[in-house]
């Protein structure tokens, strides 16, 4: 080819390459000054700040979580604890050969062919060196049976957990309450900062009531960690650990329910299983000395082991053993108000101590053939309020009612704490009703609705009709009854211990606005009657006679259908569902009282003669009989 | 100004065996520098160190079993070098062994990338074109080179191995531009650049264009393609001027700073040595690209001149490129960290490329005596 023929001008050849190479070592020259800039940036400018990310990069923060704060009744006696319960850990990285190990543990009985996959699954979706629950709480026996093969598993360990017991079971189970997974619901109402997405938090009961107190205040830990979050041990002269802090948990406190155990499990036991609620309160500052509702259920198969087919089947039993009747069931008072109405009564000059209907069993306001029966067809006769009261006259209270009217009624009923919340220490607590004409006013949409009727004055006068109560609500209104005036509110909690230093802190009675009537008779006048329901020749007279000290009472049977005009209540043939309510309140002794109770046993059918009794036996044993 | 004269007893040996002392010396020094960086990178690995150790000196008998061939005998042997590349790099396209997703290693005995070997064949084959040309090249010539230069880029970029494509494709451009192109050519080159850029981002796979859009904007993805970027400056930047010391880099020892022993090592200097570190070794690479083109200048035929030129820049690309990824300055390419990032393949290029240079240089002297 031509241009391959020349004769090469090696001189020039060689200037035109030099002066290529001085352009390029500018080019590289400048690039390595930019490269220089660019570090001089990084490393000299912006050090404070990359080595802010570097530290955060490295230390990790790991919450400890606070141990929650014990239960405990009056006496010291435990409630709710922690205890340790063994559970089986496997860290995936240190076992060898995974289905191996899990088919070896799975011929020992320590985990189930059906959680297999489940667990796969954990091990699947979490990081290699944490360790994965396989099985909690193990039994004594499973504990043993696995120590015994031990040495031949890699990877796999028994780990000491807390978990929460509540050793009375079913005995304090709707006081007490449960612990259990932080749901969706709980996460609006807790303070987020403060929990572990894998603690527990209260769902009933106190542990609901009192969460901020039992639950304590996490601390934290820094370490530092590697970039999968794997702890890195520190070799202190490499890396200074005085940059690492830690906070220690703050325990949460203990706390001392007002609840007499021994109290609490006698009238569950006299409950029996049968629907039905008993609350007892120290009239002298309103604790709490029981609050039963039946039929229960044992609070331990929250922890961890239950089923979806368990708590199903808590859910659709018709008794309903996870609902709370004593401050969320609502029920007619039925003839346990007469008392209040008697005092209302006298206060209001509507009857004087001597004062006496003629009770033919059954009353008709005038100008009116509806006929309102008394309990006792045959009637009681003349009767004054004392007789009233104590037999339980209803024809009385028709006659006096309407002199009275309904929103003095309500008036005196409120001033004993009834159709409002008593502000116990649980959460749901129910307000129960007491009408006026106010309330039917304002509860009704349609005018002919908005109106009064006398006849809704008669029945009110006996505790039915819209009246609703809680069984604390009555508890609470004859503790007030028994202190002649004097009102407490309600509570539960009695003291809160710090659980370091084992002092505690005493909640103070709360005491409310005075009940006052223009003498002192009065209160006797009506106390009197109530005494003679119990030991005298009351309707529950067989109750209370030959007790070594003095009590008071009223009784209370309500109607769960009505009974037609010219109907017969006929217990033998209605359906259980459908038989009367058994109310009672009472206290004890007469004079000084230390207890006030309110009994209620659903579709018991006789207030004096099934309510009573376990009334009298819950005193009996409180005042030591 | 970089001819450094050696003396003594030594020299006599030097001579006999075709070596350059300087930079042998700076060779030596940087490796051994690199190993050292390279024991802390692997968490204080014994076995990661004797194994780069050994290709440290599997890579020098490269050197000087190279630098003892005439540069006639090299120059003669490009063309052979150069298509049998081309040969291996169309055998890898069809039936070589997938690593990482990409398709570029042959086994043949020993597993080797074809490509690696075009780093060196692609500017000596361009050199030999040249070599008994006049200089600047006419446009005819410029052709045939560009289409010498684009067929192994093409297949390397396609195997997919973008950052060896572009050393590869520049190592052969450096080779042009040295025989001194005129500078409107250059300027024509760098007008096309820009819409052969929008080919270039067409024929680009997914995560190739995910680094580029990563350095455009690293933290808009900081646990996926912007991790990397993230992590090494955090490194360099929390190395300050001193560093935090040798093995005691928390972003490397606590594993932040991914790809540590290999693409990134630069930002482990820059940890545990901070920038008086970095600046040491930028001296160093300096000094060795310093020699290389002294060598170069120093060269008596066009081959050697432009083999010797580009061999001495492309050393300093590789350089630049992988000190501006970690810095975060270009789009993450895979090109490492030359003499110092683990890896086996690309020391014994470079180490032959030395070779190469120390030939060329003992050729001059012969010539001289």
């Amino acid at each position: 080819m031509s241009e391959n023929r020349y004769i090469k001008d090696h001189a020039h050849e060689k200037s035109l390459f030099m002066s290529r190479i001085i352009i390029s070592s500018l080019v590289g020259l400048f690039l390595i000054f930019v490269i220089i800039i660019r570090l001089v940036q990084l490393q000299i400018v912006e050090y404070d700040f990359f080595n802010q990310k570097a530290q955060g990069n490295r230390i990790n923060l790991k919450a400890t979580l606070p141990p929650r704060g014990s239960i405990f009744d009056r006496n010291g006696k435990i409630l709710a604890e922690n205890i340790t319960a063994f559970q089986l850990e496997i860290i995936p990285e240190q076992v060898e050969d995974l289905d191996h190990s899990l088919e070896r543990l799975l011929s020992l009985k320590l985990i189930d062919q059906s959680q297999i996959k489940a667990i796969k699954q954990r091990i699947k979706n979490s990081q290699k060196f944490k360790s994965i629950r396989l099985r909690s709480n193990l039994s004594d026996q499973e504990i043993a049976i696995f120590a015994a093969n031990r040495a031949t598993f890699s990877g796999i360990e028994l780990q000491p957990r807390l978990v929460r017991n509540y050793p009375q079971r079913e005995f304090a189970s709707h006081v007490v309450g449960y612990v259990g997974s932080i749901s969706k619901q709980d996460q609006s109402r807790l303070n987020r900062s403060l929990y572990d997405p894998n603690e527990k938090t209260g769902k009933t009961g106190t542990e609901l009531f009192n969460e901020v107190t039992l639950h304590g205040e996490p601390g934290f830990y820094q370490f530092i960690a590697n970039s999968r979050g794997r702890q890195i041990p520190i070799n202190p002269t490499e890396i200074k650990s005085n940059i690492l802090q830690n906070k220690p948990a703050t325990a949460g406190s203990n706390i001392f329910l007002s609840i007499d155990l021994d109290l609490q499990i006698l009238a569950t036991q006299l409950l029996d299983n049968r629907r039905g609620s008993v609350v007892a309160i120290d009239p002298n500052n309103g604790e709490v000395l029981a609050l039963v509702s039946s039929p229960s259920f044992n609070p331990n198969i929250f922890n961890n082991n239950l089923t979806s087919d368990t708590y199903d089947e808590l859910q659709k039993n018709t008794d309903q053993p996870l609902f709370n009747r004593a401050v969320l069931g609502t029920y007619s008072p039925g003839s346990t108000i007469k008392p209040i109405l008697g005092l209302a009564a006298l206060q209001l000059g509507v009857v004087n101590l001597t004062h006496r209907h003629l009770c033919k069993g059954h009353y008709s306001l005038p100008g009116n053939t509806h006929r309102y029966r008394d309990w006792l067809s045959t009637g009681h006769g003349s009767v004054n309020l004392h007789n009233a009261i104590s037999q339980s006259c209803d024809v009385f209270f028709y006659e006096i009612s309407g002199q009275i009217g309904i929103d003095r009624m309500h008036n005196y009923l409120d001033q004993f704490g009834l159709g409002q919340k008593t502000n116990i220490e649980l959460t749901g607590e129910r307000v129960g009703l007491i009408p006026s004409t106010l309330w039917k006013k304002t509860m009704f949409s349609k005018n002919e609705d908005k109106t009064w009727f006398p006849g809704e004055t008669v029945i009110a006068s006996i505790g039915q009709g819209y009246m609703l109560a809680t069984p604390l609500q009555l508890a609470n209104a004859t503790a007030a009854l028994a202190t002649r005036g004097k009102r407490f509110k309600p509570k539960l909690v009695s003291a809160i211990e710090d659980p370091l230093s084992k002092t505690k802190v005493k909640s103070e009675p709360l005491q409310l606005n005075d009940i006052k009537v223009d003498s002192v008779t009065y209160w006797e006048e009506i106390i009197s009657a109530m005494h003679n329901v119990m030991q005298g020749s009351g309707t529950a007279k067989n109750v209370g006679s030959g007790a070594p000290y003095k009590m008071a009472g009223k009784s209370g049977t309500v109607q769960v259908v009505s009974v037609g005009q010219e109907e017969e209540y006929d217990q033998e043939n209605l359906d259980e569902r459908f038989q009367d309510h058994a109310l009672f309140v009472a206290f004890a002794p007469l004079h000084n009282p230390q207890i006030a109770v309110a009994v209620i046993v659903e579709n018991g059918n006789s207030g004096s003669r099934v309510a009573a009794p376990i009334a009298k036996r819950i005193m009996d044993q409180y005042l030591g009989f | 100004m970089f001819e450094f004269r050696s003396k003594g007893s030594g020299t006599f040996l030097m001579q006999l065996l075709k070596l350059d002392g300087p930079l042998l010396f700076l060779i030596s020094l940087i490796s051994l520098i690199g190993a050292f960086v390279l024991y802390s990178a692997s968490n204080e690995s014994l076995e990661v160190l004797s194994r780069q150790l050994l290709r440290i000196l599997i890579a020098f008998v490269a050197l000087i079993i190279t630098s003892q061939l005439s540069i006639d005998f090299i120059r003669r042997l490009s063309p052979w070098g150069f298509f049998s590349g081309l040969l291996l790099l169309l055998l890898v396209l069809f039936s070589g062994d997938i690593g990482q997703g990409a398709q570029r290693w042959l086994n043949l005995g020993v597993r080797f990338q074809p490509s690696e070997v075009m780093k060196l064949a692609v500017p000596m084959m361009v050199a030999w074109y040249l070599y008994d040309k006049k200089i600047p090249p006419t446009g005819k010539q410029m052709l045939i080179i560009f289409i010498l230069i684009l067929m192994p880029s093409f297949l390397i970029a396609k195997q997919p191995d973008l950052g060896t494509s572009i050393l590869v494709f520049t190592a052969g451009m450096l080779v042009v531009f040295l025989s001194g192109i005129h500078f409107r050519y250059i300027i024509t080159l760098i007008f096309l650049a820009l819409p052969s850029s929008l080919l270039l981002w067409k024929f680009m796979e997914g995560y190739q264009r995910q680094r580029v859009m990563t350095l455009l904007n690293p933290d808009s993805d900081p646990l996926g393609a912007g991790y990397n970027i993230i992590q090494s400056k955090i490194a360099i930047g929390s190395g300050g001027l001193f560093g935090k010391g040798w093995t005691n880099g928390s972003q490397v020892q606590l594993e932040f700073l991914p790809e540590k022993s290999t693409d990134f090592i630069f930002a482990v200097i820059g940890e545990e040595f901070g920038l008086l570190g970095l600046l040491s070794i930028l001296l160093i690479y300096i000094l060795i690209i310093a020699r290389g083109l002294f060598i170069a200048s120093q060269a008596t035929d066009l081959y050697s001149r432009l083999l010797a030129g580009s061999i001495s820049l492309t050393f300093f690309v590789y350089v630049f490129v992988n000190a501006a990824m970690v810095i975060g300055l270009t789009p993450i390419v895979g090109v490492p960290l030359p003499l110092i990032s683990y890896g086996g393949t690309s020391m014994v290029t470079l180490m032959i490329g030395f070779g190469i240079l120390m030939s060329i240089n003992s050729n001059r002297k012969l010539l001289a005596t």
